[in-house]
């Protein structure tokens, strides 16, 4: 389209428009104009009396961090005072100098000289910024006695974190370390002023605004050389909040040393209130280097290290159930009225789908014969659940289970949870875009296929059960004890299954068999004690046998071998703790997993009876 | 006529007054230009706490900044209008670009590296935005009807909100501004004008619920900066006290006391301001504005004797972007503006913007010294 400009109404449109320009800015400077006026010739002097005041200065008031201890009090996390070499960089006159003496006379490297000039770079020049924490009394003599040559610099006491249990419940407490670029983006600044640490994992970073209390500051008078006259005014800093964890430190080493030079993970879980006791994974780390700054190497190695120490397998690893997930499918078969207790099923070693010729195997070759729920949950009965939850279909099996929380967070008081994976037709359809097989349904009553857990998970999965149907949230924060107030955890959400007694009862009683009776698979456990335990032994396959095997038959032989696991709650009439053993390829889940929930068992319950 | 001839004949042009012209510079606009920035040396050395190494680094970007001045002023301005629409997406693809890498590298980056230096696409945006809506106004009949107003608006707000999201709110601000300002000076309707200023203000609410967390609290810590002392009130009222203890004649060079002490935050870069203030006083602010007006009704000229539209509009466009960084950094460092990024154009300490700036002027002195005819 041709359209005609007509240049001189353009021309005097815009002239227009330059005018109009011109008086806006001409009007808005005036107004920059009043502002200085007032500022600078009403306001003067008030201004100028501020700021001769202003040799008075704000300096924050960094608050205690809270302490975190145990459920009988014992020390988990504590502020422990450490000597600390600090720099006023105002008060030096030749900073790569004094820095180059410095590090030949305490041979510091060259990572903590780098992380000072970071650090320096972020402050005013006169906040006295460390250079060297936790120094040891050598180097404190050192400098002590060459301190006249540096002037500006100077031994401060700080107060340290500090982890007395160390890689015992280092993921579950967690650590502080240095406040880097990353923290600061999102830091509230004013709150942090004067800080040098944050929690970065655990209960040390979920709970870091309750752990951190509320900064304070001081007015306070100085000279022109910003040295302190005189304190004014003080607004003191609220100390963090103390944290009283449901944890028991000494069931969590018995649980830590039990799993031995095994990787693995144990939950339990008071039943009644949803507070965890246990929350233990191995191999752990220790936490205190990670507060004055952990070497690089020795964090790469934590980081490339087969074992991942780093990783808290008790809220993130994932690992097929196995037949822990037995009893849960019984349950569902009883629920949906699918199965009665009475009915038997045959076992003649092997189940085959209508018109496919795979065979899906049990366990025991030979078969278990012709079986009822009960034996089919003591022997643990593959062939059984193949047709039970062929009979179920994966509809309900993914209702049920759902219900029971797999597939989804628990809720737990801390960051970084894994949902896991609970398989459905729709989960199968959206992300592999493939519709959903039988076979598939075979395996999931097994537990094996797509369906993962987390330790967690199972832990609550199983609490659910032995509180006949009431759900609980796991949590780890008992009590806060804060400046002003003590106030409770997290707030539990109780929701209730709909079960029928009579059900329960009935896969109970399969689960104490398999602690309790002939042909139990965990009968290993029911030697010396009082109560009796229910429970459900596990095997999980580690995929990819075949491809790799023949590398080197001895470290793959041990790393491909299946996790054992098992779940359990005592005693089993009036249950209190429910827990759950992951065991990395630990083989058998009645031989390597039971006996160490038998001993976490064991030990609560006598510590209970105590009291 | 004929005396005009005579004084040429006897009073020859000067020699660099010759030189200025074969390089297409305006000598009043460079003149302002050079004043004001060694202004910003005297000021630089004084809030920089008498560092050389400060002024030295700052000289280097000056001299860096002229030369691209000169080298935009001696390109024809046809030239600039024939690559708008290239330049404008080369500066929209470069913004994604480090916005993309931004969130490889998991963190903000508003920046490429480029070996020597660093480059802001954000920066060429500030120009490249105006240069393109102004060439599409161009096309058009004036003033410009609705659907070229739409089209200009969407051709606005995508640079704007790929650079508020790194997050720079003040760029963001300048680019929607050189855009706005394009879209005014093509006589947009003053109705149109009207609803627009209260659709901002209904859009308020919404608009702060897109804010980061810190830009919320910028914006609060301005309504109240007392509530928060100690931490992000910190600024305005530092630089406040620092203006009003300067009184009508200041303390003088090196006198002040606030940026000494460390009271004044950021007292080199976007609150330097607040310490010309205090050493200089009503009076020396006073100077400052009149010198930037000066600069600012130097290319209002310019534009009003540009000879086509496209140049017209780009020209009062720069201006008036010119004077959004003065109003905007003045305004928040004497406390009636909340805090967004925006140096103190010219003075503050930083090369990005410094550069940027003049490149605006060296396509603005190109307008004013490629006439064809006369």
């Amino acid at each position: 389209m041709y359209v005609v400009k007509d240049h001189s109404v353009e021309r005097r449109l815009f002239i227009g428009r330059i005018v109009a320009a011109f008086i806006v800015v001409v009007l808005l400077s005036c107004g920059l104009v009043v502002r200085l006026i007032y500022l600078q010739i009403v306001g003067h002097e008030h201004y100028s009396s501020l700021a001769k005041d202003n040799s008075i200065k704000l300096v924050p008031l960094v608050p205690t961090r809270g302490m975190i201890y145990d459920r009988h009090g014992k020390v988990l996390a504590e502020n422990t005072p450490s000597y600390s070499l600090e720099i006023i960089p105002e008060q030096v006159s030749n900073m790569d100098d004094t820095l180059s003496r410095l590090q030949a006379l305490l041979a510091i490297p060259d990572e903590k000289i780098n992380q000072f000039q970071k650090l320096r770079k972020r402050q005013k020049r006169f906040v006295s910024t460390p250079l060297l924490l936790s120094m040891n009394d050598e180097e404190l003599a050192k400098f002590a006695v060459a301190r006249p040559y540096f002037p500006g610099v100077d031994i401060h006491t700080r107060l340290v974190r500090h982890y007395p249990y160390g890689d015992l419940a280092a993921h579950v407490v967690g650590y502080v370390g240095r406040i880097n670029e990353a923290d600061l983006k999102v830091l509230p600044v004013a709150e942090y002023r004067g800080s040098t640490h944050i929690g970065k994992l655990g209960i040390e970073s979920s709970y870091e605004s309750v752990l951190h209390g509320k900064t304070g500051y001081a007015e306070i008078e100085t000279n022109v050389q910003a040295r302190l006259l005189n304190t004014l005014n003080e607004v003191v800093p609220d100390a963090g909040g103390n944290l009283y964890l449901t944890l028991d430190i000494d069931m969590q080493k018995t649980a830590y040393d039990a799993l031995g030079s095994y990787n693995g993970a144990v939950v339990a879980i008071d039943i009644k209130t949803g507070g965890v006791l246990v929350f233990a994974s191995r191999p752990g780390f220790d936490p205190n280097p990670f507060v004055v700054g952990i070497a690089n190497e020795a964090y790469q190695a934590l980081q490339a290290s087969e074992n991942q120490p780093l990783y808290n397998r008790a809220l993130r690893g994932l690992y097929p159930p196995g037949s822990t997930v037995k009893p849960f499918i019984a349950l569902a078969g009883l629920e949906y009225n699918a199965i009665s207790p009475s009915q038997r099923l045959f076992c003649p070693g092997y189940y085959q789908l209508p018109g496919v010729s795979h065979h899906y195997r049990d366990w025991k070759k030979s078969g278990h014969g012709s079986v009822a729920l009960n034996q089919a949950i003591t022997e643990s009965c593959d062939v059984y659940f193949y047709r039970l939850a062929s009979m179920l279909g994966i509809d309900h099996i993914h209702t049920f289970l759902q219900r029971f929380g797999f597939g989804e967070k628990s809720g737990i008081d801390l960051n970084g949870e894994k949902e896991g994976l609970l398989p459905s037709q729709e989960w199968k359809r959206e992300k592999k875009n493939q519709a959903w097989y039988p076979g598939e349904t075979l395996i999931t009553g097994i537990g094996q296929g797509y369906h993962q857990v987390t330790p967690l998970q199972l832990a609550r999965a199983t609490a659910t059960l032995a509180n006949r149907g009431v759900v609980v949230t796991p949590f780890l924060v008992d009590k806060i004890v804060g400046a002003h107030e003590t106030r409770p955890g997290p707030e539990a959400h109780k929701g209730t299954i709909a079960l029928k007694p009579k059900n329960i009862d009935a896969v109970v009683d399969g689960m104490i068999n398999v602690v309790h009776s002939a042909h139990g698979t965990a009968k290993g456990i029911n030697t010396d004690i009082n109560y009796r335990i229910a429970g459900k032994t596990g095997t999980a396959q580690v995929m990819g046998i075949k491809q790799n095997a023949r590398y080197n038959e001895n470290s793959i032989d041990f790393k491909f071998r299946d996790h054992a696991l098992f779940i359990a709650f005592a005693p089993a009439d009036a249950p209190q703790i429910a827990v759950a053993v992951v065991v990395e390829n630990g083989g058998h889940g009645g031989s390597v997993a039971a006996p160490i929930a038998g001993q976490v068992i064991k030990q609560f319950l006598q510590e209970t009876n105590e009291n | 006529m004929k005396t005009e001839t005579r004084s040429e004949q006897f009073e020859p042009p000067s020699l660099l007054g010759n030189v200025l012209r074969k390089l297409h510079i305006d000598i009043p606009l460079f003149i302002g230009l050079l004043l004001t920035s060694l202004l910003s040396f005297v000021i630089l050395y004084s809030a920089g706490g008498q560092d050389m190494d400060v002024l030295a680094r700052q000289a280097g970007r000056v001299g860096l900044a002229f030369f691209i001045m000169t080298v935009l002023a001696h390109i024809d301005p046809y030239q600039f209008k024939r690559y708008s629409t290239l330049l404008f997406g080369l500066g929209l693809f470069l913004l994604v670009a480090v916005l993309i890498m931004g969130q490889i590298g998991k963190g903000a980056q508003r920046w490429l590296e480029l070996g020597l230096f660093r480059f802001q696409p954000s920066e060429m945006i500030k120009i490249t935005t105006p240069m393109m809506i102004a060439w599409y106004l161009a096309e058009h009949p004036l003033p410009p009807k609705a659907k070229e107003l739409a089209i200009a608006a969407i051709l606005i707000i995508i640079p704007t909100l790929l650079i508020a999201k790194q997050p720079d709110l003040g760029t963001a601000l300048l680019v929607a501004s050189a855009g706005a300002g394009v879209l005014f000076f093509a006589g947009l309707s003053w109705l149109f004008i009207g609803g627009i200023i209260a659709a901002l203000a209904a859009l308020t609410p919404i608009l702060w619920h897109f804010m980061h967390g810190y830009q919320r609290d910028r914006v609060l810590t301005f309504l109240n900066p007392e509530a928060d002392p100690l931490g992000r009130g910190y600024h305005i009222i530092q630089s406040k006290i620092a203006i009003g203890s300067g009184g009508v004649y200041g303390k003088g060079w090196l006198g002040s006391t606030q940026s000494e002490l460390d009271f004044l935050p950021e007292s080199s870069t976007d609150f330097i301001f607040a310490v010309f203030a205090e050493e200089f006083g009503l009076a020396g602010c006073l100077g400052l504005l009149a010198l930037y007006l000066l600069i600012i009704s130097r290319c209002l000229y310019i534009a009003t004797q540009a000879q086509d539209t496209y140049c017209r509009l780009l020209a009062s466009s720069l201006a008036f972007t010119f004077f959004v960084y003065v109003f905007v950094n003045i305004g928040m460092v004497i406390g009636i503006l909340p805090v967004v990024g925006v140096p103190l154009p010219l003075i503050s300490y930083g090369g990005t913007s410094i550069v940027t700036l003049l490149a605006g002027f060296g396509i603005l002195m190109s307008i004013h010294t490629h006439k064809k005819f006369r």
